[in-house]
């Protein structure tokens, strides 16, 4: 399974990340490296495996739903890059 | 002072303040001195917080004055690893895109470390969003390896290593995701424990990879590590991977005894890709433990060779996940553009560094919808495989031993080229996070004048078999007390 451009391209749009032309050509090679070395993977059979998502499992970690305090407006919005009043303040959002 | 108490483990600086031969004011003010004459060359740290430490120091020796009991680590200067929050105070992650956040609360263990009395000196260097095993990758700055001024440090935790090994804190933390703690120890010649995952909370831990990140202490000794595990372990309510357990009391384990106790030596840790003479350190530490009679043979973990795909598999696409949130709105970097769409993609483009995007890239993909299967899903089911190998031989052994790291620490740019030469490196640390069990890196001795680590593995919440071990070869070894030369024809040499 090889990687091209455009796939670098799609995943690059996918992770909202701007490429420059140097980094989609690195990153093509560079994934087909990792991902060429990664395919050693198919060797095994693991039709019968169960996948581990964590190797501590834990289930359903509950506890009363109680009000307590918690960090306030302030503090919260302090590191925001741009704000107003309470708010985020982002550019404008386009939907073309 | 510096001669007095430089250089000196956590437990004899405890000596030092319990019997008022020394103020945490005076020992903080020395630490401080260290960290102003070593620091420009060794560049451990991002953030050193003077007034703030002091002011800590002179609250622990009011109460000294005041004559009441003093907690093991109070009045102990250390720091942490700048991807631990700590309230109003920078945690930057070593990334542009954090280089002016400043965290609105502490993590559980800036909360357990306070409460515990310790003096925090400051935030040190890492690998960017620790992603890295030589710290080359942080945006603000190159650490240097203590021993060998031209070598690197090991990463991520790059400067938590350092700090201990240089005497620039009493001992730090830092955080293993496929072996940022453990490879870094060894490279320094310190001992460094990565904790069963859910052993210590992750609460405010700025998350890599969710399922593999466990937070863990740099220290000079064994029973120095014992002493933070104690004030760092334990149940946290906040974050729902916390193990609900207690935790014990980890100096209990320190006996300079190991008759009996059965070591199984993991063939593939001493295959292709290991130096040999690291190969050669590590089984003349193992003649050592045998001598000292614990039960040595060989056994196997044959999915060892699948580590690596399955570790970079999991750890991107849950590092794609996590770095999410980066988005230039909340906090972070945010880069102007006319629109939102954009304003996120020149953000992420402008405040990520060139390995934290190859691996958000590496993890999209593989969790991208056609892919999921072939790869994500794929490497979870190697994860289960991996974890069997383990369950499989601790049926039989007690302990688990190889060497931390196959090599000791390489030059600055010898593998930054080359991303997946720097992946393999990590052979001998990533099955561990796999499978979610402890391990601890001790110092066993030097190749070409650079110290190598022995790394031994329990089962879940077996700290306490790995501590019996490693403190009983360091009572019967002399790699601890070895120090790297620090003076200033060396510092001012090796800063060309």
């Amino acid at each position: 399974m090889s990687i091209s451009r455009e796939d670098v391209e799609y995943v690059a749009a996918l992770a909202r990340l701007e490429l420059t032309e140097q980094e989609t050509q690195e990153y093509t090679e560079q994934l087909n490296s990792i991902l060429g070395y990664a395919a050693m993977l198919e060797k095994l059979d693991t039709s019968d495996v169960v996948p581990t998502a964590h190797a501590v499992p834990l289930h359903n970690v509950l506890r009363e739903d109680q009000v307590k305090s918690s960090i306030n407006h302030d503090k919260a919005l302090k590191n925001a890059p741009d704000g107003e009043e309470g708010f985020f303040r982002v550019p404008k959002i386009s939907l073309t | 002072m510096e001669s007095v108490t430089i250089g000196k483990s956590v437990s004899e600086l405890h000596e030092l303040l319990l019997h008022k031969e020394i103020s945490s004011t005076e020992l903080t003010k020395a630490y401080i001195d260290r960290i102003k004459s070593v620091d420009p060359a060794l560049q451990a740290y991002l953030t050193v917080l003077e007034d703030e430490a002091l002011a800590q120091a002179a609250e622990v020796d009011e109460k000294i004055s005041q004559g009441q009991a003093l907690k093991p680590l109070e009045g102990i200067p250390m720091a942490l690893k700048d991807n631990m929050c700590t309230e109003g105070i920078r945690t930057s992650c070593a990334s542009k895109m954090l280089e002016n956040f400043y965290p609105p609360y502490n993590a559980t263990v800036t909360e357990r470390l306070r409460a515990a009395g310790t003096i925090l000196l400051g935030k040190l260097n890492m690998d960017e969003f620790a992603m890295g095993s030589s710290t080359e990758n942080s945006y603000f700055a190159k650490t240097r390896n203590p021993w060998n001024l031209e070598c690197v440090p090991g990463g991520s935790s790059g400067g938590s290593a350092v700090a201990v090994a240089g005497d620039e804190a009493a001992f730090t933390l830092g955080s293993d995701t496929g072996g940022s703690i453990r490879q870094p120890a060894a490279f320094c010649g310190v001992v460094g424990m990565k904790p069963t995952y859910g052993a210590v909370s992750r609460l405010g831990l700025i998350a890599f990879a969710s399922s593999l990140d466990q937070i863990g202490p740099f220290t000079k000794t064994v029973r120095d590590n014992a002493l933070v595990m104690n004030a760092i372990a334990g149940h946290d309510p906040l974050d729902s991977t916390s193990v609900p357990i207690e935790a014990p009391d980890y100096t209990k384990f320190l006996v300079n005894d190991i008759k009996g106790l059965k070591i199984g030596i993991p063939r593939e840790y001493f295959g292709a890709g290991i130096d040999p003479e690291v190969a050669k350190g590590i089984q003349a530490g193992i003649q050592t433990l045998i001598d000292l009679g614990a039960e040595v043979a060989e056994c196997s973990l044959p999915h060892t060779e699948y580590a690596i795909p399955a570790y970079y598999l999991i750890a991107t696409a849950e590092a794609s996940s996590n770095l999410a949130r980066y988005d230039g709105v909340r906090y972070g970097y945010r880069a102007d553009a006319d629109d939102v769409l954009g304003m996120f993609k020149k953000t992420r483009a402008e405040g990520f560094g060139q390995e934290v995007k190859r691996r958000i890239m590496l993890g999209t993909y593989a969790l991208s919808s056609g892919y999921y299967d072939a790869y994500y899903l794929k490497a979870q089911k190697v994860r289960t495989l991996i974890k069997q190998d383990f369950d499989k031989a601790f049926e039989k052994f007690d302990v688990l031993l190889s060497p931390t790291a196959p090599t000791s620490a390489f030059k600055f740019g010898e593998k930054s080229a080359d991303p997946l030469a720097m992946y393999l490196s990590d052979i001998t640390t990533v099955p561990i996070n796999l499978a979610g069990i402890p391990a601890i890196s001790i110092p066993a001795g030097f190749v070409n004048g650079l110290p190598i680590g022995m790394q031994l593995m329990g089962k879940a919440f077996g700290e306490g078999s790995l501590y019996r071990v490693a403190y009983t070869f360091e009572q019967n070894t002399n790699y601890h007390t070895l120090k790297p030369n620090l003076s200033r024809e060396v510092l001012t040499g090796g800063s060309r």
